[in-house]
Formats: structure tokens, sequence, C-alpha cells
């Protein structure tokens, strides 16, 4: 194998692994150890700056981070339940422990003379506005509804997500200077680009909830709800009640929102049913698992086959038993099994079967081209669309997805709006900021915790049940405190303290590999990838970690370093007799819309970091 | 060194071998040893060996002297029992102990200092008795704890750290070993595991008295230019004889080897030591070609390693003196008290 490069900033930024999976690239182990030092605010403010709206996410996060996290792979045959650090819950101690940061938050720049608008006040939009407006753009933004916050506040919930979180985060960001232009549904984008805006930002999402068009739906329209109109209607009570007996259809996060809702809101027995495999099924494992501990039972491979209904009302639905069978592609078709269909009785129906994008408000020749399904046509690095200076992020982007991941589209949106009003190229991007510091404070002292911890996941305590089904704005998860948050940031490792190797300094004295606790580091001759990974001290057997291969030492023989269950604890640098490792912090943040996006500032170059 | 423990994780990979220990179960407490001392290598081939053969670690007893090579039983074999003797004064102890209790593994864990200044009596007394047991002198040619003054293997013309030429003549401790009587000699690297792990095994499995020196140079003290016992030069003199892969009766071979590339010998108790030869006329059986062999190579400023002498048929002490087939820890009431009429009856016996 070649020598890794690691002044390539993506070597060091893989190795973090939960920074390196987060869309918006937030420096999780960076604010991890600020909440675990107790200071919260600095905490939140590092997730300010990354991802916006840390008490939302802190509770409502899709959490890609967490199956990444190298805790769950270390904790592998170590203990019954290997599982991630609780990242999400952490970022929301700092969100809910902080003191006052408003007068942290940027103050606006003098008015630059651009304006910008943004259509939608969900995360995405939100995001555009707090890149530009301290920079002094003049940005306003056009949401349908009454206040800030789009699918954030009309579908999520309240018993996951107090409205007093949503009113102060979307708060920080409208008291920026942005002009919040409230209950003006945008329906004309000619008539939008017709007021002379420099730029527009599309953050519409993507509101139109899927149907099922089976027999019956019509008849007994009155007990069949499409599951996202239904949750805005709960969340703004024009909704207070539902039959007792619910079947939510689909197995998306939206469906476990609509179950849990409904179990509140009077369904007694609430079931949500899937066509697909348990497992297979889009949401994420957490909210399946609040939703079965709620009394709540899912059943799979059951494919709804019509709304039974007498006099007009709704009385049950039939359903197709299959199963899953995969083909040699490993493609699933689902295979009826020959059982008689199935009536499950229900007085209402909740379908939360995915959403798909609408612009009927964009006029098809207003030069913004869209694709055969319906999408506009983006760059998918700048956001850029056919229309110069129209862009769009968020779910109106590229299909649903989730609040993180608008966020992070919010980013590059404003950072192409930016260099584009700067009469810059769009397609040149910024190359993210990057630092690399030694951690060493002495002989066996590092400006880090390297003491690894051995705590199982600490548990976030519950309501209990009978308060948290009986009102549905009675927040079920009560967060951590302040003593189980400093432990549960101990079981951070520190990934983005990085084991840096210098080979001219080794002497090849073995001592790093004899205390390595997890085998992670071997001295071999070199070979090719594949086999070498099989013969270092441990096999490197998971091939979405890297190897980190040194250049030639004096034995003619290489460094390998496994970077997949290394604990990041030091060891090999206090036993290294030459200083030939050391522990460096490398912290890497995307460049974010401002001076130090455009070519007048700093060099660029094509775009190649995008994870 | 360092102050944290080494965590208890481990890589998920880890396996356990027949009597049920991961190689993490064969480790000790932390090293308080220097940062990179080659003695922390050694450790860590005894825990290899030791994982690799199956011992059961209470089945262990290690003892050493006084030294750095003498403190390092604290970081292996964390279970097993220990004896930290006076200085220089672990062979004896050992030879008690072997002789009280012959079913534990004998580790005997020494240093230059240990064994062949002060306890250089010691060490030759027990060779030529044969007291089975695995002596390794981790060879650093220097006092360490002392600060870097030449010790009795350091060899006549190297430099110190300070810059001071050495004008003694080294003991040379394989060479002793040979001429005393050791059954099992060899010579390894701190820095060459692939080569000391199969060394210690082989050590652990023979039957009689085993000699290892192992060159471990002493990062703080002695691993300069000018010392000869430091990284570079060990490495760039250093000649293997053989390369010895330990196998035992049961265990398939697996390694395919050309014909006439190696030496297979069998002990005593059936388990073969199988060679590959890297210097054609070397005879690891033969006594006095060994010591000539390891001889010329010195004299040319190599240093030999390898398994430089085996003796298939080797015994010890307790054939020697045909002592009980027992522990003295195993024996009853009757065997330890015959009684009066057996008194007598030896009392006639010993009457001319």
């Amino acid at each position: 194998m070649q020598p890794t490069d690691t002044a390539n900033p993506a070597y060091f930024h893989k190795v973090v692994d939960c920074q390196w999976a987060c869309p918006a690239h937030t420096p999780v182990p960076e604010y991890i150890r600020l909440i675990g030092q107790g200071r919260y605010s600095d905490a939140y403010m590092v997730n300010w700056v990354s991802n916006v709206f840390p008490g939302i996410l802190g509770r409502t996060c899709d959490r890609p981070c967490e199956p990444a996290c190298r805790r769950a792979r270390v904790e592998q045959s170590n203990g019954e339940h290997p599982e991630p650090v609780a990242i999400c819950r952490l970022k929301r101690v700092a969100a809910d422990m902080k003191d006052d940061v408003s007068r942290r938050m940027p103050k606006p720049a003098p008015r630059n003379g651009k304006r910008v608008a943004c259509v939608g006040a969900g995360p995405a939009s939100l995001t555009v506005a707090r890149d530009l407006a301290p920079l002094g753009y003049a940005v306003t933004v056009f949401d349908g509804e009454a206040k800030a916050g789009g699918f954030i506040r009309t579908q999520i919930p309240r018993f996951r997500l107090p409205e007093s979180v949503i009113d102060e985060e979307t708060g920080y960001i409208l008291d920026l200077g942005v002009t919040f232009k409230s209950g003006q549904r945008i329906e004309s984008m000619q008539a939008l680009l017709a007021q002379g805006y420099d730029a527009v930002f599309v953050g519409c999402g993507a509101p139109r909830g899927r149907d099922l068009d089976l027999p019956g739906r019509h008849e007994a329209a009155q007990n069949i709800h499409i599951g996202i109109d239904w949750l805005a209607s709960v969340s703004f009570g024009h909704v207070t009640g539902i039959g007792k007996r619910v079947i939510v259809l689909g197995g998306g996060n939206t469906a476990m929102d609509c179950c849990r809702s409904a179990r509140r809101l009077g369904g007694a027995e609430v079931k949500v049913i899937v066509r697909s495999g348990f497992d297979e099924m889009k949401a994420s494992p957490w909210e399946k698992e609040d939703a079965q501990h709620e009394g709540i039972p899912i059943i799979n491979f059951h494919v709804p086959k019509s709304f039974e209904h007498s006099n007009g009302r709704l009385t049950g639905m039939k359903f197709d038993i299959v199963r899953a069978v995969y083909d040699e592609q490993g493609r699933r078709s689902l295979v009826p099994t020959g059982e008689p269909e199935v009536l499950v009785e229900c007085d209402d129906v909740l379908i939360a079967v995915g959403q798909e994008n609408a612009f009927p408000w964009i006029e098809r020749d207003s030069g913004i081209e869209f694709d055969r399904w319906g999408l506009p046509k983006l760059d998918k690095t700048t956001f850029q669309s056919t229309l110069p200076n129209v862009f769009f992020g968020g779910d109106s982007a590229f299909g649903p997805k989730n609040i993180i991941t608008a966020v992070a589209h919010g980013h590059e949106a404003a950072v192409s709006i930016d260099r584009l009003l700067h009469g810059e190229d769009v397609r040149r991007r910024p190359d993210p900021t990057t630092n690399l510091m030694s951690t060493k404070m002495g002989i066996h002292e590092w400006s880090y915790d390297n003491d690894t911890s051995n705590d199982p996941r600490f548990k976030v305590p519950w309501a209990k049940a009978e308060m948290a089904l009986a009102s549905i704005r009675v927040e079920v998860e009560l967060g951590f405190d302040a003593a189980t948050a400093f432990k549960e940031a101990a079981r951070c490792l520190n990934c983005d303290v990085q084991t840096v190797f210098s080979a001219p300094a080794c002497i090849e004295c073995d001592a790093c590999v004899d205390v390595c606790p997890m085998d992670c580091i071997s001295f071999t001759v070199n070979g090719d990838e594949p086999e070498l990974r099989r013969r270092l001290k441990a096999p490197a057997l998971n091939l979405v970690q890297d190897l980190c291969v040194s250049g030639m030492l004096k034995t003619g023989r290489v460094m390998v370093k496994d970077e997949d269950v290394c604990l990041h604890c030091g060891l090999c640098a206090e036993r290294c007799p030459t200083g030939a490792w050391d522990m460096q912090k490398f912290l890497i943040e995307p460049t974010q819309a401002g001076p130090m996006c455009r070519d007048a500032r700093k060099g660029s170059r094509a775009p190649e970091v995008v994870a | 060194m360092t102050y944290l423990a080494k965590p208890r994780l481990h890589h998920p990979s880890l396996t356990v071998n027949k009597v049920g220990y991961t190689r993490r179960d064969y480790e000790g407490k932390n090293s308080t040893l220097c940062a990179g001392c080659g003695h922390d290598s050694i450790s860590a081939a005894i825990i290899q060996a030791c994982w690799e053969l199956d011992i059961e670690p209470h089945r262990v007893a290690k003892l050493s002297g006084i030294g750095c090579s003498s403190k390092t039983p604290d970081y292996f074999l964390g279970a097993s029992h220990g004896f930290n003797t006076v200085h220089g004064r672990m062979p004896s102890v050992l030879t008690g102990a072997n002789l009280a209790n012959r079913g534990l593994l004998y580790l005997g864990i020494s240093g230059d200092g240990d064994s062949a200044s002060i306890g250089l009596g010691q060490f030759a007394h027990a060779m030529r008795r044969a007291v089975r047991m695995v002596y390794i002198v981790e060879d650093n040619g220097v006092y360490g704890l002392t600060k870097g003054q030449f010790s009795a293997t350091a060899d006549r013309g190297s430099k110190s750290k300070k810059g001071a030429i050495n004008s003694d003549n080294p003991v040379d401790m394989i060479g002793m070993a040979l001429q005393l009587g050791a059954s099992y000699v060899a010579r390894g690297f701190s820095g060459d595991k692939a080569q000391l792990v199969p060394l210690i095994k082989g050590a652990i499995g023979h039957g009689g008295a085993a000699f290892i020196d192992v060159i471990s140079p002493c990062i703080a003290f002695n691993n300069h230019a000018g010392s000869t016992k430091c990284y570079d030069y060990v490495r760039e003199h250093n000649e293997a004889m053989n390369r010895l892969d330990f196998i035992t009766p049961r265990s398939e071979i697996t390694t395919d080897y050309a014909p006439g590339e190696v030496v297979e010998v069998v002990q005593h108790d059936g388990r073969t030591l199988r060679l590959r030869k890297l210097h054609d006329s070397y005879d690891p059986t033969d006594r006095l070609a060994a010591m000539n062999h390891v001889q010329t190579h010195q004299a040319r400023g190599e240093v030999a390693t390898g398994l430089l002498y085996v003796d298939p048929d080797a015994s010890d002490l307790h054939a020697a003196l045909n002592t009980s087939a027992n522990p003295l820890n195993a024996l009853g009431n009757r065997e330890l008290c015959p009684g009066a009429a057996e008194l007598a009856k030896l009392n006639a016996a010993l009457r001319c």
C-alpha cells in the first residue's frame, strides 16, 4: 500500500466517525468534551454554529452519528449490549443546561444592499437566513403558517418536542434582522422573482402526504387521514380526539409519530401495520422501540387491500399476508403466503406511507427545470437550479430526508448565494477549516481525558407512562441530569484526538504494539491492502475503516494502524520513547458563507470532501 | 511507562485458548519501566508464548532478582506465583522451589547485572545442576537503575552514553551456559518477537536448564551510536542461525519446507522442535560445534541469534537426585513419615 496521506483533511475527518456521518459535520467530540467540563453554553454554541438547532435536534435528530459511533464497535464482545455514545441526548443536555446565550449571537453587519428571499420557514430556509443575515444580506422568509419552523413545528408531536424549544431556536435566527412574512404562502415563483430579489432559496419541504387509493378509500374518507396533515392538525389543536381503535399504515418515523399521538388522543388500541418486515422499516430503531414501549404493536408483512365500511363509516381494513423473497441480486419482492386475507377492525386509519414534493406554484416556464420525478434539476453540491439565482434545499431539493440534512443543504446553499452575489463561481467550493494540534501537556498528561470509561450507555429517564400517555403535551423523555451527562460524556472516545505517527522518529521498539489494548498497531512488511488486512496483529476486517500506513522504516517494514477500534487512549504515545506517536486534536469545520468562503480570502479547489 | 492502567476493552476478535483465557488474561500490572524499554517487549513475548501454549497461569512460578529486568515479572502473568529474591539469588531460590514443587513451570527472570555480576556464581551452579527452568537474561549491557554504567556484559570498546569507552572484557553468558551444561541455549532480540516467542516456547517445553540471552536495548542509557546493545547495532549485526517453529506432537504441520531446509529435533517427551536452517553448516545439537560457531561470529562482531544449542535428551536435577515423582505438597503423611521401621532400615543400610 502507498503511505497514507494524512495531510488530506478527509483522512482524519473520516476517523471522527460521528462527524463524518453527520451531514452538517458537527464536531461532536469537541462539544461532548465541553459538556463533560460543564461548559454547556460553549457546547451549545459549537452546536449552534454547525447545526443551528441544537435543542430541537437534541430531541428529534435522525442521528446518523450514532450508528457510526466507534464506541459501539469497541464494545463488541466486551459487554452485553454494545452501544454508541448517546450523542443526540448529550446535545440536548447542552441546550437544556446552558445559560442565556442571546448575547453570544452574531450581530447583523451593515446591510450590503443584497436581498434574498427564502420560501418556507423550515430548517433549510432558516439555516440560509442564519448564515446570510449576519453578513449584511436583507433576508426575507415567507411561510404560510403563523410561526416559523415548518415541519419541525407542524409534524413533530409536542410530547417529543416542546413548542418553547422551537420558539427559542427559531427566535435566535429571526432576531438576526431577518424579515419573517408569516401567513404568506408563495403562490407564484414568477411573482416572487418579479420582486427583484438577488437570490431566491426554496426550502418549502415535501408537503404532500402520499395517499393509498384502495377500494373504500372514498366511501370511508371521513375516518381516513393523511398522516402529516393529521399531525399538523393535532399540532395546531384542530384535532383533539380519535377513535378507540386506530390503524397506522406505514413504517417510517411519521408513522411512529402518528401512532404515539393517536395513543394520547383516545386511541386505546393503536396498531402499526406495515408491508415490509420489521427490520426493513424506515423508522429509526429507537423510534420503533419508543412506540412499542407505549404498548403499540407493530404488525409486519401485511399489504393493505381495502378499506371496509358500512353506512359511510369505516369498520376495518383487509390485508394480504406476504413474505419477503430475495432474488440473486438481493432484490426483495413480497410474495403472498397463500394464507387467507385478514380483517382488522378499526375506527380510524392514519396513512403515513411517504411524502412527495409538490411545486404547483412554480411556473414551468420560469426557467426552473424539473426532472421526471417532479424534482428540480439541481447541481448536487451548489444546490443551484437551472435558473442561476434560484437555489433549493432541504426536502424540496432531493426529496424527504431529515432536519440535519436540511441544515447541511442550507449551509451549502448559503455559500453558493454568497459567492454568486460576489460575482464568484459557485462551483468552486471553499476548503474546510482544519487544525491539528498536539494535546501533550507533560509525560503522561494530555489536554483531554484519555482514561477510557468502562460504563455501558446510560438510559435517558422517561416520564411515568400514565402521565405521558394522558396528554399530548407532556414531554416523554426527561433528558439526562448533569451527573449522568458527565458519565455519558466520558464514554466518548475522543476520536478527534488523532494518533499521529512520524516514521523518521520511530526506532521500531514495539512498545506501542505491546501496550495497545485493541491490537490496532502492527509493524510488518508492506503488501496489497486485502492481503495486508488479514495478517495484521488483529485482522482488519471492517473495510469501511481505513488503514494508516507509514512510509518505509529502517528495517524495511512499515507501520500499519487499523483505525477501526482505536480507543484514542494515547497509550501508544505515552509508551513511545521517541515521540514518534503523538496525540493531536484534529478540528475540521466546513467553511460557511462569509469572507472565508470567497476566493479573495482563501484558496479554493474543486470539492472533494463530500461525505 | 504509563500512569493509566491499560483499558480493559480488547479487540472484538480476541480469542480464548484451550484453557479458556485470552491473551490479555496473561498480562500483569502496568509497567513502570521507561517508555520503549526492550524489557517490556520481552514481557509481551512471554505473554504471547504462554497464551499460545495454553499454560494455566496458576501453574507458573516466576522468580527474579533485583534490577530493571527483575521488576518485569510484575508486568506479565498477573495470576501466577511470584518471588522477588535478593540481588543475584534468583537461581538458588528457584532451585529450592523447584525441588519442593516440581509440578510448576519455573520462569527465572534476570538481567545482565543480576546474573553476570552479583549473581554470576548462582547462574553458573543452576546451569551445571540442570535445574529445569526457563532462565531469561534481559541483557542491555548497562546498569540502567544507577544511570548508565557499563555492566559485565558490555562489549570491550563499546561507548557509554557519556562517551566513556569500556576497557573490560565482557562476560559471555552464552559461552558459559554452553560450557556449564545448559541443555537449551538460545539468544534472542527484544526487537524481533517473531524469533523470540518460539524460542521462549521451546524453552518452556524443554526438559532441562534452558537459558535465553535476550538482547534488550536500554532506551534511556544504551541506545546510542557506539553502543553494541542498541537497536541499530543489533539489527545490523544480527546473524540468525535458524528460525524455530515450536511444534507439539498434536499440532499439524502447515508450513512447507524445501528438503534439507529443516532440522527436526525430537525431545525426550516426544515434542518436536522444528528448525528452519539459515546457516547450512550449523548443527544445533552439537555442543562443541555450537561453541565454536558462536565464538567465530562473535569475533567478527556479529551477534549470533536463534536456537544455538539443544540437547534432545536433556535431563534435570530431579532425575540426578532421584527425587519423588510428586511435588512435596502432594505427598501424604505416610510418604513423609514412613515410620520407625523404615528409619531403622535406612540406618542399617548406611552402616558399613
